[in-house]
């Protein structure tokens, strides 16, 4: 028995018990905190014991979707899983999910057996350098690269480092599994000694000439700019160089045929036939292609991917549907431009007429970025003309409004910091049957939600959180 | 004389493709709105590296922020078209440059291994890097200005230092400013204004805002051009509260 680990797991275990009775919420990074302190090998010496390897998910956007389609596919191929799905992706939060399944000797208990195991781990970008090394993974999926929270990362550049530097330890015999679509995340395979595994959408109907923010405008082997036959969005689409032979690669796993419904897609991916998900945009169908692909580098066979993806559940607030006084609401997270951007146009390709109606929550706690100014790269502008009634919301209510304002919006129903009298605004002028389209940043989602499970709404949101 | 019969603008953005980082593209939407809400047609041209750019072709000139390696591009080419628009600033061109767009319209940045990007001098000052180990100056921002009250939120590596007798854009009341240290922020030439803040700058503080588009009017159609008021009811309530949540922070940060 390794004395520091058991003693490290039963500290943070501790910690965590104390959090529950004192009824703090937000308790999920606290107890690995605790063990790392006491233990800084604990995520090492826990991980590791899971027998058939680790798999880590990072990206700026879809890393929980994604890993959630995983878990969803892993669960169907009868595969036992130890997942962080509780919304902790730093190396705290995956610490804190192992003590979970940890014995008091510091010895895992998984159902199916510790041997047989596999760790899925959504990854903060900027933790990647410490999981890979305490991890080893067997994989890691790279989703893409956008700005995000400038006040927290600091510069594009300064993420794709980091990146960089956890693939330059000693080379582990991890395959990449890469988005194809997006040049920063496809340069990740330069110099790369193992395999690699290429996911990408091939389906031209949904590429857009709209430039959008670009967070890649320059090859680093070279330093030519990127050209686009199509983009998807943002710079994901078919680059490739101006300046050297690089271009977007073809993919081992790809989305062909795609088409949207307001709450479903379907896609044909080579090999495996056409797949349903209960999930709908063109970027969840680039989730559901990394999550298949992942998949697929773990031999999972194609009638488990096909039931995981029809079967998996929309994550907090991702496309959400809740029922609330009779009014259906839908969350959409928005944490950044990138992120906002595709909601935005996934809203106007399913908004028939001026029938939207939209609470946007701008909140600006550590968790959101402190910084509001990337709402300003978001173009709720393609939204105006189809606006029937607005909310905003959020600690930076205001500031939303004046976006909105500047975008052509009309004028907010209510601007309402106060999640508590910002929902008793949207009853107000609204009536029982209405669709109500809530996009908030994390916080306010996290507030918001808090507020509906406390005036009962009927949806079992939640449960698995 | 109120305004003059079918009001028009030239706006130069420059660079948009590449330094727009922190959402600067909010100062040419509220510029676009402030002017359009008083029939003044603003028409909006891209100048991109290796673009001809002939300041004398427009009435206002606007340049944000990018990443190191972004403004390490650019800078070739904006000392290029320099001279042309220092010298249009000198003749009261308005114009606004944020973050690293401010940096490069001075004297020089000086990165922490001693490597000089030149910039074109508009502003008599020069910026220096103290290296990766040093912290970045990031947060939110409240100056005195003499527009009044200025908020924002600053993110910059760079400590920039201005010369004897260069007037700064305001005192720093929350906030790092230039180089955290002498209180003062940003600076301002004749009707060029250069900041660390992005916020975005303009729609939250439109007193701002305005005085580019007045100086603008008036040097195009002249000094008789008054700009009737809009309602600002909701760009003040942004100003606002984004003053208090400077506050907030920054008493937050001494407990
Ligand atoms: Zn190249």
């Amino acid at each position: 028995m390794d004395l520091r680990l058991a003693a490290a797991v039963n500290a943070g275990k501790a910690a965590g018990m104390a959090t529950r009775l004192l009824g703090r919420g937000g308790g999920t990074a606290l107890p690995g905190l605790v063990a790392l302190r006491a233990d800084p090998g604990a995520l090492r010496k826990l991980g590791r014991q899971l027998g058939r390897g680790r798999v880590l998910v990072t990206g700026t956007n879809g890393k929980t979707t994604t890993s959630r389609i995983l878990a969803s596919i892993l669960a169907e191929a009868g595969v036992p899983v130890v997942h962080n799905r509780e919304g902790s992706n730093l190396a705290r939060g995956m610490a804190s999910t192992l003590l979970a399944a940890a014995g008091p000797t510091g010895r895992l208990k998984v159902r199916g057996g510790a041997d047989h195991a596999l760790g899925l781990f959504e990854t903060d970008e900027a933790s990647l350098p410490a999981a890979a090394r305490d991890l080893a993974p067997k994989a890691i999926a790279f989703t893409n690269l956008f700005r995000d929270q400038l006040d927290r990362y600091g510069e594009v550049d300064t993420v794709a480092a980091l990146w960089r530097e956890a693939l330059a330890a000693p080379p582990p015999a991890a395959t990449l599994v890469l988005n194809a679509d997006d040049p920063s995340v496809a340069e990740l395979a330069t110099g790369w000694p193992g395999p690699v595994h290429w996911f990408g959408l091939d389906d031209p109907a949904f590429a857009t000439t709209d430039p959008g923010a670009v967070d890649a405008r320059w090859c680093r082997a070279c330093g030519g700019t990127f050209a686009y036959d199509r983009r998807y969005f943002a710079h994901i689409g078919y680059w490739r160089c101006t300046g050297c032979e690089r271009a977007r690669p073809a993919p081992d796993t790809a989305a062909e045929s795609v088409s949207l419904w307001p709450e479903s897609a379907r896609f044909t991916v080579p090999g495996l036939g056409e797949l349903e998900m209960p999930l709908t945009g063109v970027y969840n169908v680039s989730n559901a292609l990394a999550a298949v692909a992942l998949a697929r580098v773990l031999g999972v066979d194609a009638g488990a991917i096909a039931r995981g993806v029809a079967g998996v559940k929309a994550a907090f607030g991702r496309q959400e549907s809740v029922e609330f006084e009779g009014r259906r609401l839908r969350i959409f997270l928005c944490k950044n431009p990138a992120g906002a951007n595709q909601v935005i146009r996934l809203l106007q390709a399913t908004t028939a007429g001026t029938s939207l109606n939209a609470a946007t929550l701008l909140s600006d706690r550590f968790a959101d970025g402190q910084d509001v100014s990337w709402t300003w790269d978001v173009d709720y502008e393609l939204l105006a003309p189809l606006v029937a009634k607005c909310w905003a919301g959020g600690t930076r209510a205001e500031d939303m409004a004046l976006r909105l304002k500047y975008a052509g919006w009309p004028a907010p129903t209510a601007v309402e910091p106060d999640p508590v009298r910002l929902l008793d605004a949207v009853l107000a002028a609204t009536t029982p049957g209405d669709e109500v389209a809530i996009v908030p940043t994390y916080t306010a989602m996290i507030d918001l939600r808090a507020e509906l499970t406390r005036r009962g709404a009927a949806t079992r949101f939640g449960e698995d959180e | 004389m109120p305004l003059p019969a079918n009001p028009a603008l030239r706006l130069a953005h420059l660079y948009p493709d590449v330094m727009n980082i922190y959402g600067d593209r909010g100062n040419v939407i509220a510029l676009r709105f402030r002017c359009e809400a008083r029939g003044i047609a603003l028409e909006v041209a891209e100048v991109n590296a290796g673009d001809a750019f002939d300041p004398a072709n427009y009435d206002l000139v606007l340049m944000g922020g990018g990443q190191d390696r972004e403004q390490r591009r650019i800078a070739e080419d904006l000392v290029a078209k320099g001279p042309a628009l220092r010298e249009a600033i000198d003749g009261g061109l308005p114009a606004l440059a944020v973050c690293g767009g401010f940096q490069l319209f001075g004297h020089r940045y000086v990165d922490h291994e001693g490597g000089v990007i030149p910039g074109i001098g508009v502003f008599d000052l020069e910026t220096r890097h103290p290296g990766p180990r040093a912290d970045r100056c990031i947060g939110d921002v409240v100056l005195a200005t003499e527009y009044g009250e200025v908020v924002g939120f600053e993110n910059h590596g760079g400590r920039t230092y201005l010369a004897e007798g260069q007037e700064p854009f305001g005192r720093v009341r929350r906030g790092f400013g230039n180089n955290a240290e002498d209180g003062a922020e940003g600076a301002r030439t004749k009707n060029a204004i250069g900041t660390y803040l992005h916020g975005s700058l303009l729609p939250k503080n439109p007193a701002i805002a305005d005085a580019l588009i007045l100086a603008a009017l008036r040097r195009r159609y002249g000094d008789d051009v008054e700009l009737p008021p809009l309602d600002d009811a909701a760009e003040t309530a942004a100003h606002r509260a984004a003053a208090r949540t400077a506050e907030r922070r920054s008493r937050a940060a001494a407990e």
